[in-house]
């Protein structure tokens, strides 16, 4: 199945950012493809590389680069919910991307299933 | 988009009260894009959601710009589909005339029997 994801919680504060990356781990080990996770609200902030999380914590933002880089899920954030908050192209995690809510559409129509984690 | 390709059902959940978050007024851009693509869009109104059609709102006093008025155009993006749960309504002492579009009010169950039948459903 594929399947698309929209995150619309930041990290940390929220379990919403934690259980979208758990999913989509779980989703690729049984061998469906997760095509996309699109970044809304307060989501966006999962694509600062400012982060700077204690050593022995999970680093939330370097879920999304592995998971970019390693299973090709794209990784976007919405420009507009980005422009409110501060994120840019120059703190943007390594594979992550800007795009607008047109992307998300196309997400919607071309997934079998758009999954959405937040509050 | 291609012709081939079908038309998805996509619901828009307004969940909260139009200030105090985001929610609502990002959730309303959103549908003003999506509006652009010529999906089969609805949006449906429920617990403090039904807030955000009311009437009279007058946001000077909390600094932050108002959007009631935005959700009358939605008619102009041939966005027609918008649906009031009636518990709801009823719970917070509105009627219909107190909302600032036509809307369909709708029992709860109906509603449920609509979000089963979509494609997509994305909460706000």
């Amino acid at each position: 199945m594929n399947i698309g994801i929209l995150l619309k919680e930041g990290p940390y504060n929220h379990q919403a950012a934690d259980t979208a990356y758990k999913f989509a781990e779980a989703a690729i080990a049984k061998g469906h493809k997760v095509d996309a996770i699109f970044l809304y609200n307060d989501g966006v902030i999962n694509a600062t590389r400012l982060g700077d999380p204690p050593q022995d914590d999970r680093n939330i933002a370097a879920r999304w680069t592995e998971l970019s880089q390693k299973h090709g899920v794209e990784v976007l954030a919405c420009i507009a919910a980005s422009k409110r908050r501060g994120i840019n192209d120059d703190v943007m995690i390594d594979g992550g991307e800007i795009t607008g809510l047109g992307t998300l559409t196309d997400i919607a129509i071309r997934n079998d299933r758009l999954l959405t984690f937040g509050d | 988009m291609s012709e081939e390709q079908d038309i998805k059902k996509i619901m828009h959940v307004m969940r909260r009260a139009p200030h105090g978050s985001i929610y609502t007024y990002e959730g309303l851009e959103m549908i003003l894009i999506m509006a652009a693509y010529e999906q089969d869009l609805s949006v449906v109104f429920i617990g403090d959601g039904v807030y955000a059609l009311k009437k009279g709102q007058e946001t000077s006093g909390i600094g932050i710009k108002g959007f009631s008025r935005t959700f009358m155009a939605l008619d102009g993006y041939d966005v027609e589909k918008l649906y009031v749960d009636r518990i709801s309504l009823e719970e917070r002492g509105l009627t219909e005339d107190d909302l600032v579009v036509d809307v369909e009010v709708m029992d709860s169950l109906e509603i449920g029997r609509l979000m089963t039948e979509q494609d997509v459903v994305i909460h706000h």
